[in-house]
């Protein structure tokens, strides 16, 4: 069988034997013992041509209901923007995806300039000076983040909030545990954060709190009440995880506070693909500097003065420091984060906040045809673009209804918590159109009733 | 500022510009201002860039231009399997069943991402002889850091706590030690021996009733089989403690050996250097974690099991670790992966191993003529040379590697492991031609003879990139992070 990826030819192999002096490939792997070799051909799948391949799997990829086909109102976390045709078009530079880590600034200008300029977009969203070059997914960033608080206050306990995505909320119980570090969870009250039990919670002893803004019902969070509780606390840390799209249209984490903001870019140019890769991002005040994990681009000169872009403060990375260093982060998501780069400077300084904006109107606008039609909205409280509604029905049953009709209904909260069935959490982003919410506010009321 | 800098996206940015296709609003605008409060409506605009579709399309073709990868010429960047990255698992990545799905669909409309899933857990199960496999892991170091959690919960759910300590060979990737902080592990040293493998007796000395694990990549970085992998593995396992596996290395003994039958315990396994998902740039990777079945309790949740001919996710895991990651790992990588095993199959993976192996050796023994060669033995998918010869004529590594930048070549990685002096690590892979290794041998043998007879240019080296040397120092005392506006001006 012969394999388009193996360019020696018999010739070559031989000449190659030749130099190094044995007689065939097998001398080389004499060193491992002969008790362990494996004796037999691995049980893999025979190898397939590409044409073949390529059939196999449009056809397994076919058997996926994807968001191109249905309308899709399913967000808690992941969403279905627009994603400007020039995001795949810069990616698909090869220069780009098949280079690795810019260790080399000399020929890796490109990779370092692009991170630069994502962590300056990054750092004005969220309106604080430091941003990394990218995580692995907002909650592995925003659990980095909870240990981050604990290792610089050195302090063991952190309040994290009941409203913040379910799934982060996992991940940081499960780095926390490395760590030693003391989840104590802050209840809901009407969607959002409970102001009295994080008052309550509050002392000397805790490294940080976490909320979600807006958070995971959509719920704007009451981001200057917290700011004042935390004043009594100088020490404690406020760490946010922001959709960064939200900060378009909000104010940033960075005005109210923040010692660390996290989050995901998804949101901007980065497709669902079943939840990964995605982009975690992590800013921070100018005193984390020093602790922030992950890569860092710094501008500097050349030897003639030429403006160019390093790796740099990298004494904080495992490479360097190894059981000291901050984080054990290597591989980060810099494709993601050069489209997320893409995407952003497409959207633009006022475009964001028109999309942002967007968002919201067209959730409020489909909040009041669920009105209209007799659905309950759980929530009172502002929220960006998500909301949620209760329906006398078990939600897998209305969501397979809705996908009869074309439809990917919302996020069924009642898999999360028991006191949450026949509740369903229902993104609206600026793809959706008049006719689409209308006809889904129709349905749901059929449904209802 | 000079003429020569490349502008910043910012400094390309024009008031009022915009490249981006909103869709109509179509409603009757809500009262924004009126529903919120004040204090939560932004307002200072973030300063994103204002341009065009063309600027942005040029700003970064320009950009790639300055950028260099495996496309671009061979990379033969030391532990990181700079292979080329076939093109058919990108247009397979980019179909809309794959990249347009939503982790939180019901189940039955995703069964051929489950089905897809499934069956790499099942083929990195064989590759690897592991008993169990999980996709969580989002990148090799996230792997570690999964196992080795998985391995305190083992210890500790045995009433084990004082198993404190996970051993990590000096010559390890510093991911090793760094993951084992994290999970709450006291790293420790054991050293190599003159060979370069690790020293048994000093293995005997570390190990004990505190040792959790030992860590170790076979071959180790060095390029060099781990030998006395089965008198290690009596140690550790005598001992209490559990084996694991860095699969940073596994390029080089597909279907000829398997973690899994030398005695591993647990592994991870760096897709995006074995299997092809590119480097993009850093990441994104996939470290998917495999373990004995003594461990398969704790793998991170959830799994993805079969049930007749339907696919599902199972989280009823009681003693697992919990989530390591939001959703069902880096399923975009976990895609190429997939395609290119299913590319090659058994018989190609084989083939793959026996040719990086064929590669790496080739170049070492060309090479070993003109540097020093500390560990003269067979290597395997890499090699480490020493730079020792050069640096007593005054030429060092790093400058060999930027003279590398002159003859269109990405140099080596480079003052790793620690324990070669000016080391300099070779890992050619098995897709490059002999015409393109001899063509950076017969670049190395030129440097190594400019060093004796022209030192100063390659002291002085790159003579030919767009940039010259970096000032590092002062990037790193006065950080500049970001671009701004009153810098430019």
């Amino acid at each position: 069988m012969e394999f388009r990826y193996l360019p020696m030819t018999n010739e070559d192999k031989q000449d190659m034997l030749d130099a190094i002096g044995v007689k065939d490939t097998e001398s080389l792997f004499a060193d491992i013992p002969s008790s362990v070799r494996l004796q037999k051909e691995m049980n893999l799948k025979a190898p397939v041509n590409e044409y073949a391949l390529t059939r196999e799997l449009t056809m397994m990829a076919n058997k996926n209901t994807s968001t191109k086909e249905v309308v899709s109102f399913l967000g808690a976390g992941v969403y279905d923007h627009y994603i400007p045709s020039i995001v795949d078009h810069v990616i698909s530079k090869s220069e780009f995806y098949t280079a690795y880590t810019p260790y080399q600034p000399e020929i890796s200008q490109g990779e370092l300039q692009a991170i630069f300029e994502f962590q300056t977009m990054i750092s004005e969203l969220t309106a604080l000076p430091v941003a990394n070059s990218s995580m692995y997914d907002g909650g592995t960033a925003l659990a980095e983040a909870v240990n981050l608080s604990a290792a610089q206050t050195k302090k063991k306990k952190v309040l994290v909030s009941g409203a913040v995505h379910p799934e982060y909320q996992q991940v940081i119980q499960t780095y926390a545990k490395g760590q030693e570090v003391e989840i104590i969870p802050i209840k809901l009250s009407n969607g959002k954060t409970d102001l009295n039990h994080l008052e309550a919670l509050l002392n000397d002893d805790i490294a940080g709190v976490v909320v979600q803004y807006p958070n995971f019902f959509g719920q704007i969070e009451p981001m200057e009440s917290i700011q004042k509780l935390l004043e009594n606390q100088k020490k404690t840390m406020l760490i946010v995880s922001s959709n960064p799209l939200a900060l378009g249209y909000l104010t940033p984490p960075g005005e109210f506070g923040a010692d660390i903001v996290t989050g995901d870019t998804q949101v901007f140019g980065i497709p669902a693909q079943f939840g990964g890769p995605h982009c975690g991002y992590f800013a921070t005040s100018k005193k984390l500097m020093r602790k922030v994990p992950g890569r860092l681009v710094g501008q500097t000169k050349d030897e003639n003065g030429v403006r160019g872009y390093v790796l740099t403060l990298q004494a904080r990375e495992q490479h360097i420091r190894r059981d000291k260093a901050t984080s054990n982060i290597c591989s980060n998501q810099a494709l993601n984060a050069l489209a997320s780069s893409v995407a952003m400077s497409s959207i633009g300084k006022h475009g964001i906040r028109k999309m942002a904006e967007m968002n919201m109107q067209k959730a409020r606008y489909a909040k009041k045809k669920f009105i209209e039609n007799g659905i309950t909205v759980v929530y009172e409280g502002s929220f960006f673009n998500e909301f949620v509604i209760e329906l006398k029905q078990d939600i897998t049953k209305v969501n397979a209804a809705l996908l009869e009709k074309g439809f990917l209904g919302g996020f069924d909260l009642g898999k999360l918590d028991p006191s949450c069935q026949g509740q369903m959490l229902v993104a609206v982003t600026e793809l959706r159109t008049k006719q689409e919410i209308d006809q889904l506010a129709k349905e749901l009321g059929d449904i209802h009733v | 500022m000079s003429d020569k800098n490349f502008p910043l996206l910012f400094e390309r940015s024009k008031e009022g510009r915009t490249s981006y296709s909103l869709p109509a609003l179509e409603i009757e605008p809500f009262d924004l201002e009126a529903e919120l409060e004040d204090v939560y409506i932004r307002k200072e605009a973030p300063k994103l860039p204002e341009v065009s579709e063309l600027d942005i399309i040029r700003h970064y073709t320009g950009l790639a231009s300055r950028n260099y990868g495996v496309d671009s010429g061979f990379y033969p960047l030391g532990s990181c399997t700079m292979k080329y990255n076939p093109k058919i698992n990108e247009d397979i990545a980019r179909l809309d069943g794959f990249s347009h799905i939503h982790p939180y669909q019901d189940p039955s409309t995703v069964q051929g991402a489950l089905e897809m899933l499934y069956d790499l857990q099942e083929a990195l199960k064989e590759i690897t002889g592991m008993h169990e496999v999980s996709l969580q892991s989002a990148a090799g170091a996230q792997g570690e850091w999964t196992a080795l959690m998985m391995i305190r919960a083992f210890h500790e759910a045995n009433g084990d706590h004082h198993r404190t300590k996970v051993i990590v060979p000096d010559s390890a990737h510093g991911t090793n030690p760094a993951s084992a902080a994290v999970a709450g592990f006291e790293a420790v040293t054991v050293k190599s021996n003159e060979e370069g493998i690790v020293d048994l007796d000093d293995l005997q000395r570390v190990v004990g009733d505190d040792t959790a694990a030992l860590m170790l990549t076979n071959p180790n970085t060095l390029g060099l089989f781990e030998k006395d992998i089965l008198e290690m593995a009596e140690i550790v396992h005598g001992a209490g403690g559990k084996l694991y596996y860095d699969g940073a290395n596994l390029n080089a003994i597909m279907g000829y050996v398997r973690p899994g039958d030398m005695g591993f315990d647990a592994v991870h396994l760096n897709l995006h250097k074995t299997f092809t998902g590119p480097h993009g740039g850093g990441g994104p990777g996939s470290g998917p974690v495999g373990v004995s079945e003594e461990l398969a309790a704790y793998l991170p949740k959830p799994l993805i099991v079969k049930e007749n001919d339907t696919f599902r996710f199972e989280n009823d895991r009681a003693q697992s670790i919990g989530r390591v990651k939001p959703f069902y790992g880096n399923f975009g990588i976990n895609l190429r992966a997939y395609t290119y095993i299913r590319t090659m199959g058994a018989e190609g993976l084989k083939k793959v191993s026996e040719y990086a192996v064929l590669n790496a050796n080739y170049m070492m023994r060309k090479l070993e003529k003109v540097f020093q060669m500390p560990y003269p033995q067979h290597c395997k998918h890499e090699f480490v040379l020493s730079g020792s010869i050069q640096k007593k004529l005054g030429v060092r590594t790093l400058d060999m590697a930027k003279r590398l930048l002159d003859f269109d070549f990405h140099p080596p990685t480079i003052y790793f492991p620690l324990n070669v002096e000016e080391g300099m690590m070779i890992e050619p892979t098995e897709t490059e031609s002999k015409e393109t290794l001899d063509a950076f041998i017969d670049a190395m043998i030129q440097i190594a003879k400019e060093v004796e007879e022209n030192p100063e240019i390659v002291q002085e080296a790159p003579h030919h990139t767009i940039v010259k040397r970096m000032d590092e120092a002062t990037a790193a005392r006065k950080p500049i992070l970001r671009y701004e506006e009153e810098e430019s001006i």
